[in-house]
């Protein structure tokens, strides 16, 4: 087992002390961790599930536009921020792995090094009827 | 390796004769290995001291510093070996998002904080950034990376094929952990820790005092025990004892501490002018 950097540390440590739903990525989109808020919009538990890699995680939970149709994976802010190393934010409909659908605002930022690299991205939800 | 501190203090130099059994010192260690091969680990007021106790024979010092906070540098312009152009002089540290080491350096080594510049020390002088993967230095390996502490901070964790020190000064692994400690994979500075035969870590707060300096960048004396604990180390070390302890107090706080946590491993708060030798006998 080898330590995860200090950044995704503190990040992740920051994300345990919020109320907005945070999932910490990965450089390659595997989730490292989500919070507490976070568990109870995508229906699972990180103390039963541990990390996700990215090809779990998409046959977990579905994104999809307002017509259900799944939007496109370059597309999804998490992408983006991984991708291009840009923050992005866009509204999608997300059904969770216990079956809800919601409608939800997502922004992702990339996390960078101190000396340069990228980790992963932190990937915050705002849920649209919600807070 | 020999391990040896000439400044264990944290914060502020703190001389007098309330302190002069762990002594007033700010942060520094040297760290000796064969043939008279020598590392400093931070430039706290302790460095005058350790650069006069040098060989004379050395052509090479390298200093390893883990952040630039006043009481871990300001002793550097008062380290001998700086003002000998025969000497060699390899400082490592943390460079910023914005500013190179040179240049955060420099806001110390200059006017009007002091009278000469970097660039004009006698010394034939290297600057090097840290974290920069695993270093070989004369017999020893060294590791640095970035630790929990405000600004850009790194621990070093040094090996000379017999023996791991690991040297951590000010860190607060436990800073938003709900029970620290959790999992090692999550905690600051673990890895550098893993198995170390002498881990010098951060002890600058009592369990009282910590909660009302948290994000201060440094740690309780029970979470150091704890972290150590995680670790796995052999001894620890408690270091960067508050300006505000004399003799007295630091002995009570580590006593009241080990009574209570009861470690499996050896711990001692750092004594100025103690030296270790690692490895220790098993």
């Amino acid at each position: 087992m080898a330590q995860q950097a200090l950044e995704l540390i503190l990040t992740r440590q920051l994300a345990s002390c919020l109320s907005v739903p945070i999932v910490l990525m990965g450089p390659t989109g595997d989730i490292l961790f989500y919070n507490e808020p976070a568990e109870a919009l995508i229906g699972l538990r990180f103390q039963e599930t541990g990390p996700i890699t990215a090809g779990d995680a998409e046959g977990r939970v579905r994104l999809t536009d307002e017509h259900g149709s799944a939007i496109p994976r370059g597309d999804r802010p998490s992408a983006i921020a991984l991708g291009r190393q840009r923050p992005a934010h866009s509204q999608m409909w997300m059904t969770a792995a216990d079956g809800a659908r919601r409608q939800v605002e997502v922004t992702a930022f990339p996390l960078l090094a101190q000396a340069g690299g990228l980790l992963g991205a932190a990937v915050m939800f705002w849920e649209r009827d919600g807070r | 390796m020999k391990v040896t501190f000439y400044g264990t203090r944290g914060s502020l130099a703190t001389p007098g004769r309330a302190t002069e059994r762990y002594g007033g010192n700010t942060s520094c260690v040297l760290v000796r290995g064969e043939e008279g091969s020598a590392l400093v680990l931070d430039a706290g007021t302790g460095i005058r001291a350790a650069g006069a106790d040098l060989s004379r024979e050395l052509q090479r010092v390298d200093i390893l510093l883990t952040h630039l906070h006043m009481d871990h540098i300001q002793g550097l312009g008062f380290f001998g070996p700086l003002y000998n152009p025969r000497m060699e002089v390899h400082i490592w540290g943390p460079a910023s998002a914005t500013a190179t080491l040179d240049a955060r350096l420099s806001r110390y080594l200059s006017p009007p904080l002091f009278p000469v510049l970097l660039r004009d020390l006698p010394c034939r002088l290297e600057l090097h950034h840290v974290p920069c993967g695993e270093i070989k230095i004369g017999p020893f390996s060294v590791v640095a990376e970035s630790v929990c502490h405000p600004g850009p901070t790194v621990g070093y964790r040094l090996s000379d094929g017999g023996a791991v020190l690991t040297y951590i000064p000010d860190h607060e692994p436990a800073l938003g952990a709900r029970h620290f400690p959790e999992d090692p994979e999550w905690t600051s500075g673990w890895e550098l820790a893993r198995g170390a035969d002498l881990l010098v870590h951060d002890a600058q707060y009592t369990r009282e005092e910590y909660p009302s300096h948290l994000g201060w960048g440094h740690s309780s004396l029970h979470d150091a025990l704890a972290f150590g604990a995680l670790a796995g180390v052999r001894r620890l070390a408690l270091f960067h004892h508050d300006p505000t302890r004399d003799d007295h107090s630091v002995s009570a706080a580590a006593e009241a501490a080990v009574a209570e946590a009861r470690p499996s491993f050896s711990v001692t708060p750092a004594a100025e002018g103690e030296s270790f030798v690692l490895p220790a006998p098993r």
